[in-house]
């Protein structure tokens, strides 16, 4: 067994949250102690990182996320950002924390208006993030995705500063869903939030097909490790 | 006091369910070239001071009812 610190990471089950469990179980797996956080909760307990997971937040009423970044919770998860927190939002997770403002652009329905749920190959383009060092640029990632709404939008404008500030972490390689500049994965100006709409929590164990999302979490296991927590 | 506000996606933003809209009515002969979809919200507000409404109904659009990056509004304000 493992000697080494096991960094607490909280994951925050909203109401239609549906990947909670599989998150924390990877997360356990990968070396972490996760704590799953009810959204009605005023504040998160005292943890080293932050995951939003996937599912259907509020039913996905209005807009992806649009009600849930209004979570009591989520005055905590943006304090915590705001002090440097590593925040990680999969999937619902990513549209919530575009819904926030904590990432910028926007998620759409997918270009096809089908749900896709599939293996993506993804490219690491930025591997010197706290959530994707496990990895090396150019590398490729299986990694499967399962959304309505992936499809990720930003205007000109902010798609140029993305580039320019190179917040564009992961791109798709056979775009599935009409996301502008392939992208699968962003990152704030900061670097301490990541969202990504692939599933990396449903690709560690090889049974599963890939293991290549342990590489996405373990990274974060890893860059929690050497964080005590924050006061959020 | 009754308000209504339309949410649409802005120009240029891709739209595949107004895109899917035209294309069956298109299948259905009818001569569409094109046919964005948005959202309706109604809302009853009671008898309030209109201004403060009218003030509200900006802050309900650009903190819940639409998001802003990809969506314009209209906000239509009647009595009864």
């Amino acid at each position: 067994m493992s000697t080494e610190p096991r960094p607490r990471i909280a994951v925050v089950v909203f109401p239609g949250s549906n990947d909670d469990r599989d998150a924390a179980l990877a997360l356990e797996g990968l070396g972490a102690e996760p704590t799953l956080v009810w959204h009605a909760e005023p504040t998160l307990p005292d943890v080293a990182a932050v995951v939003l997971p996937g599912g259907f937040s509020y039913g996905d009423y209005l807009r992806c996320g649009a009600i849930a970044r209004f979570a009591p919770v989520m005055d905590s998860v943006s304090r915590f950002a705001a002090h440097g927190g590593l925040v990680l939002g999969i999937c619902n997770g990513f549209q919530v924390l575009c819904e926030a403002g904590l990432l910028p652009g926007a998620l759409r329905p997918n270009a096809s208006l089908s749900f896709v749920c599939r293996d993506v190959d993804l490219l690491v383009e930025r591997a010197d993030t706290s959530f994707t060092s496990r990895c090396e640029p150019g590398r490729r990632l299986t990694i499967p995705v399962k959304h309505g709404e992936g499809c990720y939008f930003a205007d000109g404008p902010l798609l140029a500063r993305l580039e320019a500030n190179r917040q564009i972490a992961l791109r798709y390689e056979d775009n599935p869903n009409g996301s502008i500049g392939d992208i699968a994965a962003v990152t704030n100006e900061a670097g301490n939030v990541f969202g990504l709409m692939p599933h990396p929590e449903h690709a560690v164990d090889p049974q599963l097909g890939s293991t290549h999302g342990a590489d996405i979490l373990g990274s974060l296991v890893d860059a929690a490790r050497e964080r005590v927590p924050v006061p959020a | 006091m009754r308000a209504t506000v339309l949410v649409r996606p802005k120009p240029g933003i891709l739209d595949p369910q107004g895109e899917a809209v035209e294309s069956s009515l298109r299948q259905l002969g009818f001569a569409v070239q094109e046919a964005r979809v948005g959202r309706v919200v109604d809302l009853e507000l009671g008898d309030g001071d209109p201004n403060q409404a009218k003030a509200d109904l900006e802050r309900m659009c650009e903190q819940l009812l639409a998001n802003p990056l990809i969506e314009s509004y209209e906000i239509t304000v009647s009595r009864g």
